[in-house]
């Protein structure tokens, strides 16, 4: 599902964020992203998201060489990614069922359709009481939860997710890990980047690190077709 | 894991047509939800640019008015014939029988030598220095009203060399140019509206599309989230255009109800001095054509100043 060869990222300024990182997340594989803050973690899931582009190297999304991918084709990349954010960016003039349906609208679906998938992602974070709520009323868990509704509502073959339980207490952490492990039981690809070793050596899935933009663990095989 | 097909990378996905109109339309209906949200930041953006529209249509409207005026000007534009010393009252009497019969002149009028030498003195304030003339030195003058076709001016001034070439005539005088003056001034005075109407056009278009620049930074955040959840620069960019499409009409339609407020309370004022001169002049007001195309003018004037905003605004704006 996601191809690193070799890749490499200078900030303009020289600062080398990530260095010749080489692995293979196969298609339907759970994976962690682990190092401490400056290794390159956000670095590696905005390059897979387009948020930046490689200085060399190259990624593939699904065999598709990201490198080859123009401005204008982005957001069609981005919606094959369901995005967790740490601060779960949602919008707070909008209701809870507005915000998740936002990734079905933007991909322009019928208005039944977006009602029918909405509510079946709610349901799976276990919120579908809260649809009409704003995001502020909710607690840190819900509104993280409400955040990975958004992520899976259009069925994203990949989700990436950015310190999803950084602000959260180890149950709802838990607990949120349990939920994406339950995504990927249903085949999606996931990439979790996370520094709470203790959760992710109790979840049991491969775990690439970075360190000083530097691959230093990698149970996911370097070279793989993809 | 299975390998599961639709789950795929898919580069694009054409939305159904009929979702699309639908989306469309909801934007155009959730704009302006978004604009009553705040009514009076809204109220004032659509305030100012009536403002400008109406100051163009007011300008428009006088000077159609006094077109309207001025035109029954020129066919009411009299004639003078000064007549010789040497004719004689009874000569003056026929000759202006004769003119009278002639098919380009409607009326004709006599002012015999001493009715001028009255008015001049009442007007003049001359009058001692005129009692002691001991002759009057003014001619007897025949004042024709002709019939003039105002698609053929040349008309008037055949009937004027006709006139200077009769035996009785000493100058024929045409009072008309002033008339043609007018219709200078007039000229002048157009393209002035034009030019101000195309200033406060553009002023138009500079205010929705800094209200609009200023809309998209306030929005800043929601922009990076619906472009890193997979929004196309087009989707993102619709909003705005709408909310630039609404400014423009509503601040249009203003500007149509204050134009109309202003004719209304114009209209006594004007009823009244037009029945001191006898006339039974109305005030023209917008017609629907002029009406169509401030609105128009105003929509399109509002997309173009959002397109300019949105367009520098938003490449601007990129997740990081």
């Amino acid at each position: 599902m996601i191809r690193f060869d070799n890749v490499s990222k200078q900030y303009p300024g020289g600062f080398e964020a990530l260095l010749g990182v080489n692995y293979h997340l196969p298609r339907g594989q759970m994976a962690y992203l682990t190092g401490h803050s400056g290794a390159g973690k956000s670095t590696l899931l905005k390059l897979i998201a387009m948020i930046e582009r490689p200085s060399r190297g190259q990624i593939f999304l699904d065999g598709v060489n990201l490198n080859q991918v123009g401005k204008h084709k982005i957001p069609y990349i981005r919606r094959n990614i369901g995005i967790i954010f740490q601060n779960h960016h949602l919008l707070n003039d909008r209701s809870v069922y507005q915000n998740v349906a936002m990734p079905l609208i933007i991909a322009g679906y019928r208005h039944q359709e977006v009602s029918k998938r909405v509510r079946a992602a709610l349901d799976q974070v276990d919120l579908l009481n809260k649809e009409k709520a704003m995001p502020v009323t909710l607690s840190g868990g819900e509104q993280q939860r409400v955040g990975i509704a958004r992520a899976i509502v259009h069925k994203p073959p990949l989700l990436l997710a950015d310190e999803p339980t950084g602000n959260l207490d180890p149950e709802l952490s838990k607990e949120i890990m349990h939920l994406f492990e339950r995504f990927n039981q249903v085949g999606v690809s996931v990439l979790i980047a996370s520094h709470d070793l203790n959760l992710i050596d109790e979840m049991g899935y491969p775990v690439i690190s970075l360190d000083d933009g530097q691959l230093i663990r990698n149970d996911l095989s370097s070279r793989a077709a993809s | 894991m299975a390998k599961t097909p639709e789950r795929g990378v898919k580069l694009q996905k054409n939305a159904p047509l009929k979702a699309y109109f639908s989306h469309h339309l909801r934007v155009f209906i959730s704009s302006l939800g978004e604009l009553t949200r705040r009514p009076i930041a809204s109220m004032m953006t659509v305030t100012v640019i009536a403002i400008a529209l109406t100051l163009p249509s007011g300008l428009y409207l006088l000077l159609h008015n006094v077109q309207q005026v001025s035109a029954d000007w020129d066919s009411s534009a009299q004639m003078s014939l000064f007549l010789k010393d040497n004719v004689s009252q009874q000569a003056v009497t026929q000759l202006a029988r004769r003119l009278k019969l002639r098919n380009d002149i409607e009326s004709t009028q006599i002012i015999t030598p001493d009715e001028a030498l009255q008015d001049f003195i009442r007007i003049s304030g001359f009058g001692d220095a005129l009692h002691s003339l001991d002759k009057n030195p003014l001619p007897a003058v025949i004042v024709i009203q002709p019939i003039i076709d105002r698609h053929n001016p040349l008309q008037a001034s055949q009937l004027l060399d006709e006139m200077k070439n009769l035996a009785e005539v000493d100058i024929a005088q045409l009072d008309l140019e002033w008339v043609k003056r007018l219709y200078r001034m007039l000229e002048i005075a157009n393209r002035a509206v034009w030019i101000i109407s195309l200033l406060l056009g553009i002023a138009v278009l500079l205010t929705v599309g800094n209200t609009i620049r200023l809309d998209i930074q306030n929005r800043k955040e929601e922009i990076i989230v619906t472009k890193l959840i997979g929004a196309t620069n087009a989707f993102i960019r619709r909003p705005f255009l709408y909310t630039g499409l609404w400014y423009g009409l509503s601040g249009s339609i203003l500007a149509l109800v204050m134009t109309n407020i202003g004719l209304l309370l114009l209209d006594t004022p004007v009823q009244k001095l037009s029945a001191l001169y006898n006339s039974n002049f109305e005030l023209i007001g917008l017609s629907f054509d002029n009406s169509v195309f401030l609105i128009i003018a105003s929509c399109l004037l509002s997309l173009g100043g959002s397109w300019l905003a949105v367009g520098r605004q938003l490449s601007k704006i990129e997740p990081s």
